[in-house]
């Protein structure tokens, strides 16, 4: 087996448990929003990784420079990971959102602190 | 020129009228027009399950590009009926919704929030309609978003957090369901679910194609609150506003079923994932188990939105149980089953949204003497309680009657008495309710209540009549479901 | 009258009864005349069935279809014109005797029980005209469900347990039992309608027969057959009209109707009979009969004793199913008209003299006999077609049921019918005997002469101790009704 051929997806693997560990273990919203990002962050590359044709060249027809050229990447993973990376940052912008307003409410973004907060609620009703 | 245009209209109506609904900004006229679209999609989505009905399933190429390389609407029978459920229930919840989010949601935002209802609708009904893996997951986001906003308007500071742990699981659950479709392009080289379903078993025992298989029904079991993924739903539907709930629990999660259906049964329909692979088997044990677990929780929740949401988890379960038999029978009684639910759960969660508004709680001690005080309501209450249960001439019984057949039939009779356990668990949970509304007096310095108003109520009985009509004749559900059965198990097209 | 119209408007009259009586509840004397109107049209549409049926007719009526295959249909045969003629007579006989009872008693929500009560009859009929399994099990389980309210009638938190126990045990054996039977049974023949001669037979192993017997006889759980008893002396915290009609007549009724009906309908007396998979429940329901009446004899409380003492009587008619021979079965057509005109008078009786004296404990109900002598009376006769003796009726049912145990060869069944019936003496006539005979506990105050309960009850007692009287020499049309189920 050829080192760099699979090394893209070694570090998407490595890169998706990191977001996957990050999500899971921190309780800090903020760094939880992060490991979601990383997460994702390791589809994308997934995705461009998997467009790559070996001796491919970039899908842009150029009258006159690509001549001799047979093989492109292919185009389409680029366009969805487009539509996913948007789907990621409108994500990451209302998670962020509402990090704010639960600050706001709980005057804290720390996961423990706000579930000893809701557990103190609930017994008082 | 409508009539050959109606899938796209379908998901597009809604889709631009969100923005348009922002412009309006009064909140009565909000509503209104949500209301207008919202009963549009349901006029549209049942014009399209006749037509299917007659002349089988209807594929629209949008911008003109044929399918596989363009985006393809796929209409067939099961997802009609889908595009009928989750149009039907906004109808309704849409009647119920003008006072219940006038006395929930802050004035200057009900506009917004009509907004996003109309993004979230156009969201599922978009799942429902599109023939595209990868469209699927934009439209999956775009109801996914709009949920978590939706979510996070509830009255409840927990609302926001639950709003919160609802969007990790989501983003989560939907990566896992793009890694998924990357794994399958990757070896398939297309997106389009019938062009999937052709090549996909040439390629279905390499571990790519297994890795996608896992990936995918991982995230959409995420997203549809399959034990024991379904953490984030409890708390998701106890705190939000009560027609949130309402519309939620009889549309979101019975989309994702939707998905996961497609999934197994179109996309790997040539591949022998239930039974070669060991899906069906997980599927049912874990259904087992979410019947089980989850009707027990709710026993003992003061909280009854939140009772009803771990019920929610468990009639999931029922759901899941029937797919996982993989035959006629019990397709067609989880298909049923999504149908008889979500009718029943968001007749269920309205009665929720009534009491808040005239008593301010759903704990349980708030329900004391309500059957005087609110005879209509919790009247609602106790017949969609019994189709919860399962009693005959009631949505639920039909249900009951086809997952406790299809388990008989292939002679697995310990799931047949594990159905009807746990929906003896069902009464317990749903008759604490009733006790406390009926045998208990009211707290001597509750005070003065009126019945819910009169939109709310019509609202609430069209469902119950519905969870009570659909049971006594329950042909015409049973033929779509049945039909849909039939064209994904043995047609397969 | 086209006799499918005549079975739809079973169901429809008390329908429209419960509506007009909840529209008619600010007027105690109206509700009360739409109650009794609604009863006498119940009985005249039963009664316009039986000549037809008697002459052979099984008029039938399918309402529409509600699974694919599967209908809601009616059907009127022998066994269930005796039931429905049963019900429907008593209904009548009780309406008159709750409108003395209620307003002696001064219940609550009146409106509210005579609604529920109507609901419960127009089920009862449901039960009784079903034309399949499906049919009959849906109105078995709205039998349930809209006798709930007159169990708990009162309210209180002794009702609202008693209440769960009811619910409990009915719903969890028809859905967890019952309803299994009844998938698996069409999934095993395709059809869920009662034929004649059964429609299990040659479809499954012997062993899946006895499973299935098994799941429907335990399944059908108004018959109190032990251990699912419990639900029946719970439910007495009802007022006394509901014990009478719905604990002696429709709900138990209703359940050992329906263990008659699936032996001979679905199962097959013949089919059963070659098998012998019913024998050990012939054990089970033997025990029954014996232990209930042991337990009868330790109450101290009229309508406890009573409901043990029902529990012992149904079992009786189960014994008759399980030993599955035409004889047998008719015995137990036969005990079921015997014993529920025996048992109502019983209840009647105890509820007038809750009402008139305020008494409930048979240790407190020396000497009442002297005031309460036509009511005294009435137990007494009552009492002793329950135990079985000439000239009442109630001899007649055991009289069979100790034929069909010749029959099927099993002489310890007849002993255990004597045995039951000696024992039966020694709970039921103490309360008549204490009443006539003993002095009055000293100390207490009985009222100066005679003082009856109000004359509604009175009458009520009076034509069901008549009945047990008449039946015993007029049972020949009942008797040849029963022999019909089998000539065909």
């Amino acid at each position: 087996m050829e080192f760099p051929g699979l090394f893209n997806y070694w570090i998407v693997i490595v890169l998706m448990m990191t977001g996957f560990y990050i999500v899971m273990a921190h309780g800090n919203l903020i760094k939880k929003i992060v490991g979601l990002n990383v997460f994702q962050v390791s589809v994308f590359v997934f995705y461009i990784s998997m467009s790559k044709v070996k001796g491919g060249t970039a899908p842009i027809l150029r009258p006159g420079l690509d001549e001799g050229v047979e093989v492109y990447a292919n185009p389409l993973p680029h366009v969805l990971i487009l539509t996913a990376i948007v789907v990621a940052v409108a994500t990451t912008a209302l998670a962020l959102s509402l990090i704010v307003r639960i600050r706001e409410e709980y005057g804290s973004i720390e996961e423990d602190e706000i579930i000893a907060q809701e557990n103190n609620q609930e017994e008082d009703q | 020129m409508i009539a050959a245009n109606l899938p796209i209209l379908q998901v597009i109506a809604p889709l631009l009228s969100a923005p348009l609904c922002v412009l309006l900004r009064r909140p009565g006229a909000a509503w209104a027009f949500a209301l207008a679209v919202t009963w549009a999609s349901f006029a549209i989505a049942l014009t399209l399950l006749s037509q299917v009905l007659e002349s089988g399933p209807i594929s629209y190429e949008i911008g003109g590009w044929a399918a596989p390389f363009g985006i393809e609407y796929r209409v067939d029978m099961i997802s009609a009926f889908v595009l009928v459920i989750v149009s039907a229930i906004g109808s309704a919840i849409m009647l119920f919704a003008r006072h219940s989010v006038a006395s929930e949601i802050r004035r200057e935002r009900i506009y917004l929030f009509y907004a996003m209802y109309l993004l979230c609708l156009s969201g599922l009904l978009g799942i429902a309609i599109t023939g595209d893996t990868f469209n699927l997951f934009v439209f999956l986001e775009i109801s996914s978003l709009s949920s978590y906003v939706l979510i996070s308007l509830g009255q409840d500071k927990r609302a926001l957090t639950a709003a919160f742990r609802y969007l990790v699981m989501g983003a989560i659950g939907a990566t896992f369901y793009i890694i998924g479709v990357g794994l399958m392009y990757m070896m398939t080289g297309t997106l389009n679910i019938a062009d999937l379903a052709v090549r996909l078993p040439a390629v279905a025992s390499t571990t790519t194609i297994l890795a996608a298989l896992a990936f995918l029904t991982v995230g959409i079991s995420l997203k549809l609150a399959l034990f024991p993924l379904h953490a984030w739903l409890p708390g998701a539907y106890a705190y939000a506003p009560s027609m949130v709930t309402a519309f939620m629990a009889a549309t979101a999660t019975k989309v994702a079923v939707y998905i996961l259906i497609r999934i197994l049964f179109t996309i790997f329909g040539g591949v022998d994932v239930m039974a070669g692979m060991h899906v069906g088997v997980i599927l049912t044990g874990l259904a087992v188990i979410a019947m089980f677990a989850a009707s027990t929780t709710a026993i003992f929740q003061p909280n009854l939105k939140r009772m009803l949401a771990y019920s929610s988890v468990a009639q999931i379960g029922y759901i899941i149980l029937g797919i996982s038999f993989a035959s006629e029978t019990g397709l067609a009684g989880g298909i049923i089953h999504l149908f008889n639910h979500a009718v029943t759960k968001s007749a269920l969660f309205m009665v929720m949204g009534c009491v808040v508004l005239r008593v301010g709680s759903v704990n349980i001690r708030a329900f004391d003497g309500l059957g005087a005080r609110m005879p209509l309501t919790m009247a609602a209450f106790v017949i969609a309680g019994l189709s919860l249960i399962g009693i005959p001439l009631t949505v639920g019984f039909i249900s009951k009657w086809y997952l406790i057949l299809a388990a008989l039939e292939k002679g697995w009779w310990p799931i047949a008495v594990v159905v009807v356990l746990s929906s003896l668990l069902a009464v317990i949970y749903v008759w604490r309710v009733v006790e406390a509304a009926y045998f208990r007096p009211a707290a001597a310095d509750a005070p003065e209540i009126s019945e819910a108003p009169a939109s709310m109520l019509i609202a609430l009985w069209l469902m119950t009549g519905a969870s009570v009509y659909f049971g006594v004749d329950a042909t015409r559900t049973l033929d779509v479901a049945l039909g849909a059965a039939k064209l994904l198990l043995v047609d397969r097209i | 009258m086209n006799p499918g119209s005549a079975i739809l408007l079973a169901l429809a009259v008390p329908l429209t009864g419960a509506v007009l009586i909840s529209r008619t509840g600010f007027s105690p004397n109206l509700r009360e005349g739409v109650t009794l109107t609604t009863a006498g049209v119940l009985f005249a549409l039963v009664a316009s069935l039986f000549g037809e049926v008697f002459a052979g007719a099984r008029p039938e009526v399918v309402l529409f279809q509600m699974l694919p295959g599967l209908n809601i249909a009616f059907k009127v045969e022998p066994l269930g014109m005796v039931f429905a003629g049963v019900a429907s007579f008593l209904w009548l006989v009780t309406s008159i005797y709750s409108i003395g009872y209620m307003r002696g008693h001064n219940e609550k929500n009146q409106t509210r029980f005579y609604a529920f009560f109507a609901i419960a009859l127009s089920a009862a009929m449901g039960v009784a005209f079903a034309g399949n399994m499906l049919t009959l099990f849906i109105f078995y389980e709205i039998l349930t469900l809209s006798t709930f309210p007159l169990v708990t009638h009162s309210g209180s938190s002794a009702a609202k347990r008693s209440g769960r126990i009811y619910l409990g045990l009915l719903l969890g054996t028809s859905i967890g039992l019952q309803l299994i039977a009844i998938i698996w049974t069409w999934t095993l023949t395709g059809t869920l309608d009662f034929q004649a001669g059964g429609i299990l037979e040659g479809k499954a192993a012997k062993g899946v027969i006895g499973v299935l017997l098994a799941l429907y006889v335990f399944g059908i759980g108004k018959t109190a057959l032990m251990p699912f008893h419990r639900w029946l002396p719970a439910a007495m915290v009802a007022p006394t009209p509901v014990s009478a009609l719905l604990h002696a007549v429709a709900v138990v009724k209703a359940g050992v109707f329906t263990v008659l009906k699936v032996t001979v309908y679905i199962f097959g007396v013949d089919f059963l009979a070659e098998l012998g998979v019913s024998d050990w429940l012939q054990y089970i329901a033997a025990a029954t009969i014996l232990i209930a009446t042991l337990v009868a004899m330790t109450q101290n409380n009229l309508k406890a004793m009573l409901a043990y003492s029902t529990i012992s009587q149904l079992s009786y008619i189960v014994l008759g199913a399980m030993l599955v021979n035409e004889i047998s079965i008719v015995g137990g057509g036969m005990h079921l008209v015997m014993h529920a005109f025996a048992k109502i008078t019983l209840f009647f009786c105890a509820g007038a003299i809750m009402v008139t004296l305020h008494k409930t404990e048979i240790s407190d109900m020396k000497g009442i006999g002297r005031t309460m002598p036509i009511t005294c009376a009435a137990f007494l006769i009552a009492s002793l077609s329950i135990i079985g003796l000439p000239p009442f009726g109630g001899m007649w049912g055991k009289w069979y049921l100790a034929l069909g145990a010749l029959e099927a060869d099993k002489l310890v069944m007849v002993g255990v019918l004597m045995l039951s019936s000696l024992l039966s003496m020694t709970y039921l006539l103490p309360v008549p005997l204490r009443a006539f005979f003993s002095k009055p506990i000293a100390g207490e105050e009985l009222p100066e002469g005679i003082k009856e309960a109000p004359w509604p009850c009175l009458l009520a007692i009076a034509i069901t101790s008549a009945s047990i009287l008449l039946l015993f020499f007029f049972s020949g049309p009942i008797l040849a009704m029963l022999q019909l189920i089998f000539t065909r």
